[in-house]
């Protein structure tokens, strides 16, 4: 079970942006957090999977502390792929950086195999987010934070992209958080819905329960 | 991709190791030819017997040049290295703590600030002149440019969402710095470097013309160039215009491949 206990996070000035959000997520659970822009949801997503550090509060699997060594139980996908791949490596470079996907797991996320050969620039934003999601999904990992992964891209992409990650996530009971502007999105993939202004959380839908 | 850059990059690169061998090579067959004085040949003009010239002790102009050119090959690929370690160094240093950024940047605008003929004289003074001094001069001198560079870089590349991610995956500093931030530098070193390399030459020539770079009795270009002033009013032209484009097609050839490489890269 992923927790976030009371989380406050306030800028470098001092001024909060986040203030005592809890959420809790259990294993094989879809979690959708929206919000308007600016309101925090990014810096939210990454506290949970630890990229930053919370000024109060504290993230926990299964009530331990998220460990400060090895492979993260909780990934980050950011917006932009081109930003979250060394742009001077190859591809299949960038996938062993994190593990090696057996090839029916390539083949199931639509890689061709030879993008493995391609340096980043050569794929299309589309391609690279199949890649960067595909290579989040490492041994070890079980819960990942989807940070507007699929808005810069065409609905068929969108389509396969959520297909593949959703097959993963059945079968290796892998707790996703979806951040997202769009609420048929969010309705069509979550279990849990959350809205995200004034810096803390409110259910979206009257039939969820406050964790 | 734009292959021509790269193309007329490696033409570049071709050349320059052709001049690189002549002149790494020219001490071993040139022997004491550069210092063997003939006295019944002083001062003659470029000709089949004498090929640019003699200067006032009958000495071979095309030996002393192409001496002068190897010593000052030397002076400046030991210069530029030295100034792109220091930059190196120091732009690692400032990525540290806020406190010694801070430090380092201050360091860099200072020295900017001062014009680096005045600090080179300085410098090469107090140590004394020489080969040495005029190395040290000139790296302490030239470092500042590419440190705010590399700093730059450091910052960019150390704040990249794929170094964070890397980390999420449990990769170490070691590994971190290894793949991902040297890899990222070594392109802007290489680059800085041999765009710092010309100017190592051109002041160590200025330093030595200057009276406080290398000893009268090396065949230094800077030498060379003092020595022509004396006779250049009595028409012996032969005397500072070869040691002269000698140095201006070495600095031109290094720059231009620097260039050409910046592109590339």
């Amino acid at each position: 079970m992923l927790e976030a206990h009371q989380l406050s996070f306030r800028f470098a000035s001092g001024s909060p942006l986040l203030t005592n959000i809890s959420l809790r997520l259990a294993p094989g659970e879809w979690l959708g957090l929206s919000g308007d822009s600016g309101a925090g949801k990014s810096t939210l997503g990454k506290l949970l999977a630890g990229q930053l550090a919370p000024h109060q509060g504290s993230v926990t699997i299964d009530g331990s502390l998220l460990p400060a060594r090895g492979v993260r139980p909780v990934q980050w996908l950011p917006q932009s792929p081109e930003l979250a791949v060394n742009p001077r490596w190859r591809v299949g470079k960038i996938l062993k950086e994190a593990w090696t996907p057996p090839d029916t797991l390539i083949e199931g996320f639509g890689i061709e195999p030879q993008w493995l050969k391609r340096f980043p620039n050569a794929l299309s934003g589309g391609e690279l987010q199949r890649v960067c999601v595909l290579r989040a999904l490492a041994p070890g990992v079980r819960y990942v934070v989807a940070d507007e992964i699929s808005t810069m891209l065409d609905p068929i992409t969108q389509l396969s992209l959520w297909q593949a990650l959703k097959a993963h996530a059945e079968r290796h009971q892998l707790g996703v958080i979806v951040i997202s502007h769009d609420t048929a999105l969010l309705n069509r993939l979550c279990n849990q819905r959350w809205h995200l202004a004034g810096g803390s959380l409110r259910v979206s839908s009257t039939e969820l329960e406050a964790p | 991709m734009n292959h021509q850059p790269r193309l007329l990059a490696a033409g570049y690169a071709g050349v320059l190791c052709l001049l690189v061998a002549l002149l790494l090579s020219s001490r071993f067959w040139l022997g004491d030819t550069p210092l063997h004085m003939q006295f019944e040949a002083r001062l003659m003009p470029p000709s089949a017997s004498h090929w640019l010239g003699t200067d006032a002790l009958g000495r071979e102009l095309w030996a002393r040049t192409l001496a002068g050119l190897s010593l000052s090959f030397w002076v400046g690929l030991s210069a530029a290295l030295l100034g792109t370690l220091i930059a190196l160094s120091l732009a690692s240093l400032a990525m540290l703590s806020s406190t010694l950024d801070a430090l380092v940047s201050l360091l860099i605008d200072t020295l900017l600030s001062v014009p680096h003929l005045i600090l080179l004289l300085l410098i090469a003074f107090a140590l004394g002149g020489g080969t040495q001094a005029v190395i040290i001069a000139v790296a302490l001198t030239h470092w500042p440019s590419l440190a705010r560079v590399l700093r730059a870089e450091l910052l960019s590349v150390r704040h990249a969402p794929y170094v964070a991610i890397s980390k999420g995956f449990g990769k170490r500093q070691g590994f971190i710095v290894w793949h991902h931030l040297l890899p990222h530098l070594l392109p802007h070193c290489l680059v800085g470097a041999l765009l710092l390399f010309p100017h190592a030459i051109l002041h160590e020539a200025a330093l030595t013309f200057l009276g406080v770079g290398l000893d009268p009795s090396q065949p230094a270009i800077g030498v060379l160039l003092a020595d022509a002033m004396r006779y250049l009013t009595g028409g012996y032209w032969w005397l500072g215009v070869f040691p002269g484009l000698g140095l201006l097609l070495m600095v031109l050839a290094i720059e231009r491949f620097a260039a050409l490489l910046r592109k590339a890269l």
